[in-house]
């Protein structure tokens, strides 16, 4: 690995991918760096040795990552998997943990392609053992082959949801009931951007067969359900619920939930990028124009870490930003650059004709986004509760931040990561105030774990 | 609660799961290791004991953390399985093995 590269690209998922081989065989040394052990990222994991059983569950949007990842493989840029990134300056500083070696290396262009965590969504008994995030279980499968053996509950909002219950009907998991928590309220709100969405309709015709064959195979859906908690000693043993005006409860071992997904900005956000509060999408991402540039000079964005727009999107505005990286290379002119985008300009248009209707149809309400059940936990790793939150408040302490210096949430070993949005929410409800007047955490280096040992280990010439 | 799919297309290796000697894929990451043989939780917190398990599956939720090979607070879905790993629940922060220093 070298000390310096005018092209570092962060991040194996579809945008990094693009990107990487958007700039290769142009002259220029690039390298892309990642935490997983093969190219894919979280939608396209595990792509290149899946076994093709599994494959065939996954579906052919799934299996659209192959081809980025041959030609990815194919492309002369250096790849560095198992690399975690956990510091990201202005000065375009890039501090790196490979094979238990710790590095500070630069670049003239960043490209930080960091993609999406699921939205953490905290509710009474979301901390107990069994209780875990739709994505998480498709990762399980995709990654392993992992899948539900004792049946499953389903709850939340979104696509995932859909997608991952006509999988596991593919698998024949027994889906025990699937809770969608979508207000009805919603329809009537998305009903508005229907129109343009249906510029878009494969992604509706998707959704709507995956209904079909769950309703036909007796899957049963409980539109509208509230109040969702999990229940058990130390371990989950029941999920309660209301649905229409009464009280259920089923038992089970494992509740999958999702309630869509935000982007996952921590680099951006500790390199000192302005973010911004997206209501649509209800949730923060860095400011950026149609080329990727963030508000540093030099570092770019990409894919669901931009915003979210799902992985074909991603792929789009990965070459799109790797164009501007070699148009600020001095590889591109400008005018080849435009000319060079023109396609994925188009087509990165004409996919996200659908992201209004589905951000409105989709929205999380905001009782749920600042519960106010004071019980519950939402900061999973201090094990701070909502109630802890609104009395710092009421105490005088109205921002995220300041709320974190007094009770330690946000604080933990995943530096906030599951609770910066819900302590945002819920400030904001606490202080009467709308969440996009509201301030996330301010990130700090390290982003992601590092020991003594390795932070010990960077040399003297690449400390300086 | 979890099974994995048998898949032939993969190396079997030994490993040591809280002192049980089985055999595993190869590569799989530790966490879908560790459900698909039935643990059901991975860690217990250093505040109030209570038990916790792998939530996101992607690295960023630290809610998998394992003592692997000795060393405590390792992510289990971003680790891979390898021959003779030593793969162990975490208790709180994670006490250390007899004659063994934090590295």
């Amino acid at each position: 690995m070298n000390d310096h590269y005018q092209l570092l690209i962060i991040g194996g998922g579809p945008a990094g991918l693009a990107a990487a081989t958007t700039a290769s065989g142009q002259g220029i040394s690039c390298a892309l760096l990642d935490e997983q052990p093969a190219p894919g990222g979280q939608i396209y994991r595990s792509i290149e040795s899946v076994p093709d059983t599994r494959a065939q569950t996954l579906g052919t949007e799934y299996l659209r990552g192959k081809t980025l990842a041959a030609a990815f493989r194919e492309s002369d840029v250096e790849y560095y998997p198992e690399t975690r990134v956990w510091s990201l300056n202005n000065g375009r500083e890039i501090g790196i943990t490979h094979k238990s070696q710790s590095k500070i290396i630069t670049a003239d262009q960043i490209l930080v392609a960091s993609g999406a965590i699921e939205r953490p969504m905290p509710f009474s008994g979301w901390t107990l053992p069994g209780v875990m995030q739709a994505g998480a279980g498709q990762i399980l499968f995709k990654a392993a082959g992992v899948i539900p053996s004792d049946g499953v509950v389903l709850a939340g909002s979104g696509p995932l949801l859909l997608l991952l219950a006509w999988q596991y009907l593919q698998l024949g998991v027994d889906i025990k009931v699937i809770l969608d928590v979508t207000p009805l309220s919603n329809h009537l709100f998305a009903l508005p951007k229907l129109p343009r969405a249906l510029l878009a309709h494969h992604y509706l015709t998707k959704g709507l067969v995956y209904q079909r064959d769950l309703s036909r195979a007796g899957v049963k859906t409980k539109i509208g359900a509230s109040n969702l908690q999990a229940a058990g000693d130390d371990l989950l043993k029941s999920v309660n619920y209301r649905h229409l005006g009464r009280e259920h409860t089923i038992e089970t071992d494992l509740l999958l939930t999702h309630f869509g997904v935000i982007p996952h900005i921590w680099l951006t956000q500790s390199a000192g990028c302005k973010h911004q509060w997206d209501n649509s999408q209800q949730c923060w991402r860095p400011r950026h124009d149609e080329w990727g540039n963030t508000s540093i000079e030099g570092i770019l964005v990409a894919g669901d870490g931009a915003g979210i727009n799902g992985a074909r999107s991603a792929e789009h505005a990965g070459r799109i930003a790797g164009l501007q990286a070699l148009f600020e290379l001095g590889i591109l002119t400008e005018s080849e650059r435009n000319k060079q985008a023109k396609n994925d300009q188009k087509w990165m248009k004409a996919d996200r004709h659908i992201r209004p209707f589905l951000e409105a149809y989709f929205a999380i309400p905001q009782s749920m986004l600042a519960t106010t059940d004071n019980e519950t936990i939402i900061c999973r790793c201090e094990e701070i509760t909502a109630g802890q939150i609104r009395e710092a408040v009421e105490t005088g302490h109205g921002g995220s931040n300041d709320v974190k210096y007094i009770t330690r949430c946000g604080m933990g070993a995943c530096q906030g990561r599951q609770c910066a949005n819900s302590v945002a929410h819920i400030v904001a409800d606490a202080g009467g105030e709308a969440v996009s007047e509201s301030s996330h955490y301010r990130g700090r280096p390290p982003v992601a774990p590092l020991t003594l040992k390795q932070l010990a280990s960077l040399t003297k010439e690449n400390r300086q | 609660m979890f099974k994995q799919l048998p898949n032939d297309q993969l190396e079997m290796v030994d490993i040591l799961l809280n002192g049980e000697k089985i055999q595993v894929p190869l590569g799989t990451n530790v966490a879908a290791m560790t459900l698909s043989q039935g643990q059901r939780y991975t860690r217990t917190t250093s505040l109030s004991g209570s038990k916790r398990a792998p939530f996101c599956m992607m690295g960023v939720c630290y809610e998998c953390l394992m003592v692997i090979d000795g060393i405590a607070n390792q992510r289990s879905c971003v680790t891979y399985v390898k021959q003779g790993m030593q793969i162990e629940t975490q208790q709180g922060v994670g006490s250390l093995p007899e004659g063994a220093h934090h590295e």
